[in-house]
């Protein structure tokens, strides 16, 4: 099974990551309700393409397999996975799942 | 920032200009990788080689997330892997299209956007394209090549807008013809009428190209971007 827990490091450590460039006060919280992009979100799209970047890599380096996560699949979702770290965790989830052949215990909510 | 901005990565290095660029900036202190199928034919102290084939998407990532874990980012790439073909276009195969398209149009992208995924991370950059002056002279026999690199300008227009605000600089220069391998099945007199269609008519010189790349890389240069800079005064 898709260990759900080693997503959610993998995001936060990647939310590290592009802190250290934001200024205070535009940076990303640590939590699964943690809006990140459209309403109440904190990125703005150029934000978003370096949060993107940098959660790849983090994915390929835990697990071992490149993923991506801004085809025209995961834009026309009818929620944006985008929406916050907690439904990123899940899309992610579902794409490894897709590559291992494991099903996801997670839906896509 | 590591190692004062000088890490750069060089592209098609086995032979040609991109060889003459490794030993150009490795004697100059920077820390140069580079890659090209075949084995590189020399063998410097701060140079590392990669075989790999620009086109190839996982070959590709490979290179990069080793560039990553090894020397922590990129600050400079030369896209100069690049292949000709010089026929009418009645006879040109599909397989010399395919080969160009590949290795001048998807393997310049693919690189740009790998480097640009390290650059953007620390919000420094610099991408200096290969494009050549068979494009705006519009050189008859050269119809995929000279498109093939009208498309790199394009890329590099757009990828200098699309990168701008990460503090990465897309820019090209366009050669004359050099003396390489490049240019080695085209007739002489072909050569000759084209040198006579530069404001200034002799062959390029590496070193003219190297001047172009200085100045585009220079940190200086920050305000300098989407910009094709012609040898010869074509
Ligand atoms: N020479 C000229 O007159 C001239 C004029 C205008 C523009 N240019 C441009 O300058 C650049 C360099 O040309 P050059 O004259 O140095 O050519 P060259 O002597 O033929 O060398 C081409 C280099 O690119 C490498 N290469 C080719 N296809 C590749 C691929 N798919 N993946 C990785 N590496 C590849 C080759 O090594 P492997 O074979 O081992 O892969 C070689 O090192 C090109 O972009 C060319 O379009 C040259």
């Amino acid at each position: 099974m898709i260990d759900k827990d080693k997503i959610v490091s993998a995001l936060y450590e990647a939310i590290d990551e592009i802190n250290e460039f934001r200024p205070q006060g535009q940076r990303l919280e640590k939590a699964l309700d943690t809006r990140l992009f459209g309403a109440g979100g904190v990125l703005d799209s150029i934000g978003l393409v370096s949060f993107i970047v940098a959660v790849e890599q983090r994915i390929a380096e835990v697990f071992g397999t490149s993923i991506t996560l801004a085809d025209e699949r995961a834009l026309s979702q009818r929620n944006s996975p985008f929406r916050s770290i907690g439904s990123l965790a899940d899309y992610i989830s579902k794409l490894l799942g897709e590559v291992s052949g494991v099903p996801s215990t997670h839906g896509t909510g | 920032m590591g190692l004062d901005r000088k890490r750069i990565f060089i592209t098609g290095t086995r032979k040609g200009i991109g060889a003459f660029l490794v030993r150009y900036y490795a004697a100059r202190g920077f820390m140069v990788c580079g890659c090209s199928r075949g084995e590189a034919e020399f063998d410097l102290k701060n140079y590392r080689h990669f075989c790999a084939d620009v086109s190839d998407e996982a070959q590709t990532l490979k290179i990069f997330s080793t560039i990553r874990k090894e020397y922590g980012g990129l600050d400079i790439l030369v896209n100069n892997a690049g292949v000709a073909s010089m026929n009418h276009c009645l006879l040109t195969p599909y397989r010399s299209v395919r080969k160009i398209v590949d290795t001048n149009i998807i393997g310049t992208f693919l690189f740009c956007r790998e480097a640009a995924k390290l650059m953007q991370a620390q919000g420094y950059g610099r991408i200096v394209n290969f494009a050549t002056i068979a494009t705006p002279l519009k050189l008859e026999g050269e119809a995929v090549y000279a498109a093939s690199k009208a498309a790199v300008v394009c890329l590099t227009e757009v990828l200098a807008r699309e990168l701008a605000p990460f503090g990465i600089t897309v820019n090209a220069v366009g050669p004359t013809p050099i003396k390489t391998d490049l240019i080695r099945s085209v007739p002489q007199d072909k050569l000759d009428a084209l040198l006579q269609r530069q404001a200034i008519p002799r062959y390029g010189k590496m070193e003219d190209i190297a001047n172009v790349i200085d100045f585009f890389i220079r940190p200086e240069s920050d305000f300098i971007t989407g910009q094709v800079i012609y040898l010869g005064g074509v």
